[in-house]
């Protein structure tokens, strides 16, 4: 079964919530709409306080072609255009409003009726692209890069396929699916619409074998689309990294930044993306509620929600049975890439793909010892690279051995940290060295 | 609410530690342990004990008392792992006393000055046999037979089979190699040598659970096994006085070398693509010192050498990055 070629670990799958069908969160009292949640240019707001919103009204435009609007998830009167601190710990621009009732934007089609492109024969892949634009459509992978960017590739690249990336490699999660369970249908015409935006006829779903009822379901309804193509794939994390899944899916390697996927012909959306483009495109519906795992050891109730945008992930916790006693970290996101938050006040944007509470004694670093050059971080680090080299060369601030020894390269999935027996903080020097060795060549190139 | 921990990602871990890896190796080495005890007895024992008790100690001592290092670093397990590869380096009968000269130099010289567990440059244990076998050549080549009876300290001592198939090259007398014990006799151990070198099938039986429990990789030792006997094997074929291949696989310190020794973690390269380099010039090395060189046995010096040459590896050999382009 195929796999991407260099690296990976696995860490342990702890897929707590893959049987809790997804349930449909509460409306939250006050939703909080963060002005940045898509890597790119911030969203400008353009309602003020007092302004009376409906579900699905854009509240805050794009701030730039790098960026997205953001609609309101909820109906009721804006509170206040503040600030929130986010999961960065920094406080950013946010708008928070009042929920009353819930009374939708007209022109959002609320059925369950399935529309394909055969009943639409008439959208081009312009509009299908404006459509996705003007519904703040962002990858849901966690990324939250903006999706009408990655359909439109700089002159001169030609996309050959549209792969979708449905492998959930990081543990805990199971929000992609348990959409693919549910909404397989959609999924596949949400597949169709973003190989008609790019003008390919070849689409991939690839999905790791640890999901093996997503990949008989949709291997199943895929034979309505004989363009799209089911792969399943061997469990390896970090296997839904762009760079490794295109190895994995086609056999073909990125090359080094700048380089983009399409280069080598491929253009990667995650599932959800894939959802949320046919929600936008086929049922005029913004991008405003996602599916969201709330999963734990000690948590009561791992659960899987369609929340709306704003909710605050406490108000989630609750509904799985509540913060549990002991505690000791919340992430936002997986356990391998995700980022610990400060409190549960945090809304849910349009990258949280999960909420995972980790008890005390998880929460905690090993004793930091030694490098015993075992090589593991070598054997594990997905992009070729030596993690025990670019940590030590970075506490001792060699920038350009770094920059020679390809530190922007690192994609910080993490594995060469999460396999060191010396428990060093690998992932943290390298980070601080990458973003260091990007600003000296950035300020260089400047010149 | 109360305070929750902020750091950043990785979140969860392989559990994997510096202990785990270093007692791996420990459980690993039992079955040529508990040969060595069988064949050499209370000897064996007695040089074993002494060994790790005195490793321990040394590491013990000169953390607490040179260092002033508040977290004493004898509990992760690499001391006790010296100290029972050095005792796999010695005969049975060798002084107690020379032991314990051997454990000082191999963790407070080698190992200890350099900065404690990860940063020597050589192999503590094959530096302190190397250390050993110069100042007292005669006790460290003077090798009691196997099965003497358990409680025998003054057993007959014996030609080994590397001391044999020196002899047939110096004499160049292809037919005293006929002196050689026969290859069951060599693989299950009944043959004169250091502690742990004697039993074969032992090494392999830990071999294959260092691979399983995935503490090392095949690279190195498959590197320096097959480098040995494809070049032993030509040099059979051209001249009968050298001994066959699967001989000198068995004989000596060469498996245990190649399994324990010098896949080392802390001396030896960090690349698959070292590995294998590192690997095969230490099969070289100990073919061209068994022949051509002073000592009958080529293995430590072999992978001394090699560690002297480790930091050069990593180096020049890179592992090849993702979407590198070939240059052509």
């Amino acid at each position: 079964m195929k796999t991407f070629k260099i690296g990976g670990v696995h860490p342990a799958e702890n897929k707590l919530s893959a049987a809790q069908p997804i349930k449909v969160a509460e409306l939250p009292k006050i939703a909080v709409f963060p002005m940045g949640q898509h890597i790119g240019a911030p969203a400008k707001p353009i309602v003020q306080k007092g302004d009376k919103v409906k579900v699905g009204q854009k509240i805050a435009e794009a701030g730039g072609f790098v960026s997205a609007p953001i609609h309101s998830s909820v109906s009721g009167t804006v509170l206040k255009v503040d600030t929130i601190v986010e999961a960065s710990g920094y406080a950013k621009p946010a708008v928070y409003i009042t929920v009353e009732g819930d009374e939708w934007e007209e022109g959002i089609d609320r059925s369950d009726t399935l529309v394909t492109l055969n009943d639409r024969p008439e959208l081009t892949d312009k509009d299908i692209i404006s459509k996705i634009q003007n519904a703040g459509v962002v990858g849901m992978g966690g990324a939250c890069f903006p999706c009408h960017v990655k359909l439109m590739p700089p002159s001169g690249s030609k996309p050959e396929w549209v792969i979708i990336n449905a492998v959930e490699c990081e543990p805990y999660l199971t929000a992609d699916h348990r959409l693919m369970l549910e909404h397989a249908d959609e999924i596949l015409v949400g597949v169709t619409l973003l190989m008609k935006a790019v003008n390919v006829n070849k689409g991939f779903i690839a999905i790791e074998k640890n999901k093996p009822d997503a990949i008989a379901l949709l291997t199943e309804k895929a034979k309505a689309y004989p363009e799209i193509e089911v792969v399943p794939l061997n469990v390896k994390y970090p296997q839904g990294g762009e760079k490794q899944l295109i190895d994995a899916v086609v056999g073909r390697q990125v090359p080094a930044p700048p380089a983009l996927p399409v280069s080598v012909g491929a253009i990667i959306q995650n599932v959800g993306t894939a959802f949320a483009v046919y929600q936008a495109v086929m049922k005029n519906k913004p991008l405003f509620e996602r599916i969201i795992t709330v999963t734990g050891k000690s948590l009561a109730n791992p659960s899987n929600f369609l929340a709306r945008m704003g909710t605050p992930m406490a108000q989630l916790i609750d509904a799985c049975g509540g913060l549990p006693e002991d505690t000791g970290k919340v992430i936002g996101g997986g356990p391998m890439m995700g980022k610990a938050l400060l409190n549960t006040d945090v809304p849910v944007c349009k990258g949280s793909s999960g909420i995972l509470i980790m008890n005390e004694k998880e929460s905690l670093r090993g004793e930091v010892q030694n490098c015993i050059r075992c090589a593991k971080c070598v054997g594990a680090c997905p992009m070729g690279l030596e993690p025990y080299l670019l940590s030590a060369c970075a506490e001792q601030q060699m920038w350009d051995k770094l920059e020679k020894e390809d530190i922007t390269s690192c994609i910080e999935c993490g594995c060469c940290q999460f396999t060191c027996p010396s428990n060093r903080p690998l992932l943290d020097l390298v980070r601080m060295g990458k973003s260091t060795v990007m600003g000296i060549i950035k300020s260089r190139n400047a010149k | 609410m109360k305070q929750l921990t902020i750091s950043l990602s990785p979140h969860v871990h392989a559990n994997d530690s510096v202990k785990k890896n270093m007692y791996g190796v420990c459980i690993a080495l039992i079955p040529a342990l508990l040969c060595s005890f069988v064949f050499f007895g209370i000897g064996a024992i007695a040089v074993t004990a002494v060994s790790v008790a005195s490793c321990v100690f040394f590491e013990w001592a000169i953390n607490k008392y040179l260092l002033k290092n508040d977290k004493p670093t004898v509990t992760d397990g690499s001391a006790i792992l010296t100290g029972i590869l050095l005792a796999f380096n010695l005969p049975s009968n060798l002084p107690l006393w020379i032991v314990i000269i051997g454990a000082l130099f191999a963790i407070g010289v080698v190992k200890m000055t350099f900065g404690g567990l990860g940063c020597n440059l050589f192999n503590p244990a094959l530096a302190g046999r190397a250390f050993l076998l110069i100042s007292f050549p005669v006790q460290m080549t003077t090798w009691p037979e196997p099965l003497q009876g358990f409680m025998t300290l003054d057993g007959t001592t014996g030609a080994t089979p590397l001391s044999i198939m020196k002899a047939a090259i110096k004499g160049n007398d292809a037919s005293l190699l006929n002196n050689l014990p026969d290859g069951i006799h060599m693989l299950t151990g009944q043959t004169g040598g250091c502690l742990g070198e004697v039993c074969a099938l032992a090494i392999l039986i830990g071999l294959v659970y260092l691979l399983v429990k995935k503490i090392i990789t095949w690279h190195i030792p498959v590197a320096i096994l097959a480098t040995v006997f494809v070049f032993s094997g030509l040099m059979h074929l051209a001249n009968p006085i050298y001994a066959d291949p699967v001989a000198e696989l068995l004989s000596g310190g060469l498996l245990l070398g190649a399994v324990f020794m010098a896949t080392d973690y802390v001396t030896s390269p960090m690349t698959k693509k070292g590995q294998l380099i590192y690997g095969v010039a230490i099969g070289f090395l100990t073919v061209v010192i068994r022949t051509w060189g002073a000592y009958p046995e080529g293995m430590s010096f072999a992978i001394l050498i090699m560690n002297a040459f480790t930091p050069l590896i990593n180096n020049y050999c890179k592992p090849k990055r993702f979407g590198e382009v070939v240059k052509k």
